[in-house]
C-alpha cells in the first residue's frame, strides 16, 4: 500500500488534509491532487469576512505553500475537473484529456451553492459566495451605501450581511422561516443574532418568500420581488440558500449517492477502493443511529486526517469526531460544539445582554452540544466532555 | 520579511523567513512547521496554534479577554510565555523572534 499511487479528486480542506496525512504516515507513492480551481487549496472561512472586508489578501489564504508540497511530493493537477472514474480500469479521467491511475482514490469533491429557482436569478447582480473569485468578484460591488439584499439568514449570509454593513451598505436579508439559522442553532443563540444585526443596521424581513428577480440584464441594479408584493431594489443580490454536495462524479462512476456520497465508518464507498471526504460524503452518526452530511473545515480535515490513517493502518475503528462550528459576527464568536439540531431543552448559562454566554442543549436528557458566544474556554470544554461521551461507544463498538 | 525560529520540544529547528502582514501562526502552516494546527485558521477559536515565546526584540501585542481565555485551556500547560500564534502579526520588527511549539495541540 505504500508505493501505489493515490488519486485524491478535489482541493478543498478535506482534499489537501488527505494529502498532508498521508504523507505524514508514511505514503511514498505518486500523490496527485485533482483541483477544479486555478488557486492552489486555500482558506474558505475568510472569504465572507476578512477577505471580503479586504483586510486579507489571497497570499493570506494560501493553506501551503507550493514549495512545501512540492518537497512532499504532493501534486497539484490545477484548474481540471474529473470527469469520469473508471472503476474497471482504476483511473480517473480529466477534463484535460488525460487520465490518472489509482490504487485508491479519494473524492472529496466539496459542495457548490444552491441557487434559487426564480425567474430572473441568472441576472448579473445575483451572486453566490464560495470561491475566492466569487469573493473578488462581490467586494468590488459592496461600497458604501450600495443596496445589498442577502437571501437567507443563514451562516454565509449573516456573515456577508454583517461584513457589508462594516464596508457601509445597506443591508436587508430576507428569510423564509421565523428566525435565524433556524436549522442549526438553539432560539436564545438565533434572537441574540438577530439582536446583534438589527444594533447594527441590517433590516431583516422573516417568512417572505423570494418569487423573482427583475432587471433588465445589462442594467447593474435589479429588484427582488417576493411572494407579499414587496419589491427590494438592490445593487446586489447574495444568494445563501445552502449548497448540495457535489455527487456528480460519484453517480455516474455507479456509487451510492443520496444526498452526498453515501460511505461507512470507515468513510468507504461501495467500492472498497473508493473513500469520499468533506461535504460531499454522507457518513453514518457516530453520535446517533442516521447518517450525517456536514459542510465545516473542522469535518472536512478530522475526515483527511482519518481516511488517510485507516488507508494506511488498516483496521482502525470508525470515525468518531465530534462535529465543531464557528462564526464571527461583528464583536460576537460563536462556536458550536456538537449537533445542537433537535435539541427538546436547552439551558442558559451566562447573560445573553452581556454578549457572553453558553446555551447547552440537550434531547431526552443527553447531551447534543453547546453554543458559546465569546466564552472560548466553555466551547473547549464541551468539546472535550463530548468526545469523552463518544468514547464508551467507539470502544464498545472497537470490541465487537 | 522577519526571521521566525521554531523550536520543537525534542530540539529540532526550523527557520524561517515570514513576510510581513503574516502570522507566526500562518507561517508555521504554510510551511508545514509541526506541531501547529491552526484549525480554525487564524480566527482566534480552536486554541491549537499554542506557542511558547522564548525571545522577541520587540514587546508583543496585548493578550486580550478572548486569547487569554483560550489560552487557560490549550492542551499544553500555560506558561507565562504561552501566546496563540495567530494573534502574533509579522512586522519587520518581529524579525528575531523565537518560539518553542508545546507537546500538544488537541
Amino acid at each position: 500500500m505504500t508505493g501505489r499511487p493515490i488519486v485524491v479528486v478535489g482541493g478543498g480542506q478535506a482534499g489537501l488534509q488527505a494529502a498532508l496525512s498521508l504523507r505524514e504516515h508514511g505514503f511514498e507513492g505518486r500523490l496527485d491532487v485533482v483541483c477544479a480551481e486555478s488557486e492552489a487549496p486555500y482558506d474558505r472561512p475568510p472569504l465572507s469576512k476578512r477577505f471580503l472586508a479586504g483586510t486579507a489578501g489571497t497570499d493570506d489564504l494560501t493553506l501551503r505553500a507550493p514549495a512545501f508540497l512540492d518537497d512532499r511530493r504532493i501534486s497539484l493537477v490545477q484548474d481540471t475537473h474529473a470527469v469520469a472514474v473508471d472503476r474497471a480500469d482504476a483511473s480517473v479521467a480529466l477534463s484535460s484529456g488525460g487520465s490518472l491511475p489509482y490504487d485508491r482514490l479519494i473524492l472529496a469533491t466539496g459542495s457548490t451553492p444552491r441557487h434559487l429557482p426564480v425567474p430572473g436569478s441568472a441576472h448579473p447582480a445575483v451572486r453566490v459566495l464560495r470561491t475566492v473569485d466569487d469573493a473578488t468578484r462581490l467586494r468590488t460591488k459592496l461600497q458604501p451605501g450600495s443596496r445589498v439584499v442577502v437571501i437567507g439568514a443563514g451562516f454565509t449570509g449573516l456573515e456577508v450581511s454583517a461584513t457589508a454593513r462594516g464596508l457601509g451598505c445597506e443591508v436587508t436579508v430576507v428569510e423564509a422561516l421565523d428566525r435565524v439559522i433556524a436549522r442549526a442553532l438553539s432560539r436564545p443563540v438565533s434572537e441574540h443574532l438577530l439582536r446583534l444585526h438589527r444594533e447594527n443596521g441590517v433590516r431583516i424581513l422573516f417568512g417572505r418568500q423570494v418569487t423573482a428577480l427583475d432587471g433588465v440584464p445589462r442594467e447593474a441594479a435589479v429588484e427582488v420581488l417576493l411572494a407579499d408584493g414587496t419589491r427590494l431594489p438592490a445593487d446586489v443580490v447574495v444568494v445563501g440558500v445552502g449548497v448540495r454536495p457535489e455527487t456528480a462524479l460519484a453517480e455516474t462512476a455507479g456509487l451510492d449517492v443520496a444526498d452526498g456520497v453515501v460511505v461507512d465508518e470507515h468513510l468507504r464507498t461501495g467500492d472498497p477502493r473508493i473513500h469520499a471526504i468533506g461535504d460531499c460524503a454522507r457518513f453514518p452518526d457516530p453520535a446517533g443511529t442516521g447518517s450525517l452530511r456536514l459542510e465545516s473545515v473542522q469535518n472536512a480535515t478530522d475526515q483527511g486526517k482519518y481516511v488517510a490513517a485507516f488507508l494506511m493502518g488498516a483496521d482502525a475503528p470508525g470515525y468518531t469526531a465530534v462535529p465543531w462550528f464557528w462564526t464571527d459576527q461583528y464583536a460576537a464568536k460563536l462556536q458550536i460544539a456538537g449537533l445542537t439540531t433537535g435539541h427538546d431543552r436547552c439551558e442558559t448559562d451566562g447573560d445573553p445582554a452581556s454578549g457572553r454566554f453558553s446555551v447547552r442543549c440537550y434531547q431526552g436528557g443527553r447531551l447534543l452540544g453547546v453554543e458559546s458566544v465569546n466564552r472560548p474556554a466553555d466551547h473547549i470544554k464541551a468539546r472535550r466532555e463530548l468526545a469523552a461521551l463518544r468514547a464508551p461507544a467507539a470502544a464498545a463498538a472497537a470490541a465487537v | 520579511m522577519a526571521t521566525v525560529t521554531y523550536r520543537q520540544p525534542d530540539g529540532t529547528v526550523t527557520v524561517l523567513d515570514v513576510p510581513a502582514g503574516s502570522t507566526v501562526m500562518r507561517g508555521a502552516l504554510t510551511n508545514g512547521v509541526e506541531g501547529i494546527e491552526g484549525e480554525c485558521g487564524g480566527d482566534g477559536i480552536c486554541a491549537t496554534c499554542h506557542v511558547y515565546v522564548d525571545h522577541s526584540p520587540v514587546p508583543l501585542p496585548e493578550i486580550d479577554e478572548n486569547e487569554g481565555e483560550l489560552l487557560d485551556c490549550t492542551s499544553s500547560p500555560r506558561k507565562p510565555n504561552s501566546r496563540l500564534s495567530c494573534q502574533l502579526p509579522v512586522t519587520e520588527e518581529l524579525d528575531s523572534l523565537v518560539v518553542t511549539l508545546p507537546a500538544t495541540q488537541v
